[in-house]
């Protein structure tokens, strides 16, 4: 693999995050895909192919139809992933913390 | 910036930790679990129900910016002033399951401490799912953001 298709770079464009949001879910065709941007099918099936280039995606061939599914495994080395939630809970935190500096006990 | 705030999360496992040090005496941050005032602060959350007791239960509910309510409960399993609350975690109405949470405060000098945040899930799926949850709802609201963007064009252009 070339180091240009890079799993975050793959990853920091919002319509192919998007894309993984959606297969998160379940697996699904490249039409079905596409049926939920208003992109053209080509542009859509580009995102595919370099999600599937990163490894992030994988096919399953069901019949004449080719299904795509996240590759569980790989995301998970996405530690970017993880970052919201970290955030998520460091601003919570963060929020507790600015509160209590300022409390007075008035009991 | 330093970030105070860490996540343990191995791969495969359907558990994590969260660990947080604290410039606050150890009661003081005990105190901002404990008093329901304090707690909508800082969750952002509207406490229903508070019993911090053994047996006992809590109800939290928000409202996101649709105006959509949202309900969350847990009962109580453990609760030791400024040491331990054992309890367990629930989003009404989603496939998310039930987690158990371990909360241990610890003290580290008089004016510092520790929490400790241990989370374990159903399974390891469904910690996945929770994990990806706020990335999830960024995408969704940088969508709104577009679409908000878009609609005021439109108005512009007409």
């Amino acid at each position: 693999m070339k180091s240009r298709r890079d799993v975050f770079q793959a990853i920091a464009d919002p319509t192919r995050r998007a894309i993984l949001t959606l297969l998160a879910v379940q697996a699904l065709t490249p039409g079905a895909i596409a049926d939920n941007f208003k992109s053209s099918r080509q542009t859509i099936s580009k995102h595919i192919q370099i999600l599937t280039e990163c490894e992030l995606l994988e096919q399953e061939q069901s019949g004449r139809e080719i299904y795509y599914l996240i590759n569980a495994k790989k995301m998970k080395e996405v530690a970017e992933f993880i970052e919201p939630f970290r955030k998520m809970w460091d601003e919570r935190f963060n929020k507790l913390e600015a509160i209590m500096k300022k409390y007075k006990p008035n009991k | 910036m330093e970030t105070k705030t860490k996540v343990h999360a191995e791969d495969g496992k359907q558990e994590l930790v969260i660990t947080r040090e604290f410039e606050l005496p150890l009661e003081l941050l005990f105190r901002a679990y404990v008093e329901p005032e304090i707690v909508e602060q800082w969750m952002g959350t509207k406490v229903l129900k508070l019993e911090n007791k053994k047996h006992g239960g809590y109800q939290f509910e928000t409202t996101d910016p649709k105006g959509n309510k949202h309900l969350f409960n847990g009962t109580i399993h453990a609760f030791v002033p400024n040491q331990k609350i054992t309890r367990t975690f629930e989003m009404e109405n989603t496939p998310f399951g039930v987690q158990l949470e371990v909360l241990e405060f610890q003290a580290l000098t008089d004016d510092t401490c520790r929490l400790q945040m241990h989370v374990i899930y159903e399974s390891v799926a469904q910690r996945d799912q929770v994990l990806k949850l706020p990335f999830t709802q960024g995408i969704n609201m940088a969508h709104n953001r577009i679409q908000d963007i878009l609609n005021k064009l439109k108005i512009v252009n007409k």
